[in-house]
């Protein structure tokens, strides 16, 4: 089978995951459980997208959690998004150097 | 209008940075699979997506069927849909239904993530902005992936790996520590999704995060239902 028919498919059925709800959805959701739901949905999905997922991201179980130890200290230090980030991973770098 | 654009393409900066070193570990991957740049490339602009991405090389490899494409493309990605009707509660009244088309294709993990920790209402030329820029960084790194292999000594992109977390906890983190219903969620998600890797073992990861996520937020929102102005605060 052609990689072009593979392709189509694959992006076809990704965007319509993401178009039909985000276009179709067009009332204000009344339910108070469904509100709440979504609410904390964006929160509980990235945590459970980080954790345990963060421990292995760097290939080092030890130099993940150095720099998940600076990143969970600079975030509740309400640093912006880009330093916690950066600082993440240039400490994982360094830890990297040492073992 | 102009302005927004540029403030979503700003905010967009640390995602594309995310998203140049996964994609650029993408792009290695798909080399091995036997894409070109270009197959790769198209692969990562049509899609917008890691995981789904990941699993659907495998697939073009191994010749496998279309009906698996699909299947597998579904279950990693439909959390997509979750988002989707997330953001589709804050969207500006200038969000009419030809921007929605264009703006839902850039729905990925860190797009929501940033899009629903916006305060004001979504505009399409904020979104687009942000978009362009993760656009940018997704398919230039897929591209250096393939091409160079190994542009980055392994020790830079493997550090590379964590970047995109690191931004998921300040995302979470700063709202968990003030309210206490935030927290919860967070934390329960966080357990679900232990449990899932360690005992579970045969969830798939795609599954993993939808089974953590709404069983945290169903739970939540059940012990601590949101007033209308702590809603206003999100």
């Amino acid at each position: 089978m052609s990689i072009a028919v593979y392709i189509f498919v694959m992006a076809g059925v990704t965007y319509l995951i993401r178009m039909i709800p985000f276009a179709f959805f067009r009332k204000k959701i009344k339910s108070k459980f469904f509100r709440s739901f979504l609410y904390y949905i964006p929160y509980a999905v990235l945590s459970a997208m980080t954790i345990p997922a963060i421990f292995y991201s760097t290939g080092s179980v030890i130099t993940s959690v150095a720099g998940t130890v600076v990143a969970v200290v600079l975030a509740y230090l309400d640093l912006p998004l880009i330093a916690v980030a950066l600082a993440a991973s240039g400490t994982a770098f360094l830890a990297g150097l040492f073992c | 209008m102009k302005s927004r654009f540029l403030r979503g393409m700003s905010h967009g900066i640390p995602i594309a940075l995310g998203y140049l070193s996964v994609s650029f570990g993408f792009g290695i991957a798909a080399a091995k699979c036997g894409l070109s740049v270009f197959a790769a490339s198209i692969i990562s602009a049509t899609n917008l997506t890691s995981a789904g991405q990941a699993a659907g090389i495998d697939i073009i490899a191994a010749g496998g069927a279309l009906i698996e494409m699909v299947l597998v493309q579904l279950t990693i990605n439909i959390r997509y849909s979750l988002m989707a009707i997330s953001l589709s509660q804050k969207l500006d009244k200038c969000f009419t239904t030809p921007h929605r088309f264009a703006a839902s294709y850039g729905i990925t993990d860190e797009i929501f993530a940033v899009c629903s920790a916006q305060k004001e209402p979504l505009t399409p030329a904020y979104m687009y902005g942000m978009i362009l820029i993760a656009f940018t960084g997704w398919v230039s790194g897929t591209a250096m992936g393939v091409s160079a292999g190994q542009l980055l000594p392994a020790s830079v992109s493997s550090a590379m790996g964590i970047v995109l977390y690191g931004m998921f906890l300040a995302i979470i983190i700063p709202p968990a520590k003030k309210q206490k219903n935030v927290l919860f969620a967070v934390l329960l998600a966080a357990g679900v999704s232990i449990l899932m890797r360690y005992v579970f073992t045969m969830i798939s990861g795609g599954f993993a995060v939808i089974i953590s996520a709404v069983a945290a937020s169903a739970l939540a929102a059940v012990i601590f239902p949101v007033k209308d102005d702590e809603e206003a605060h999100e």
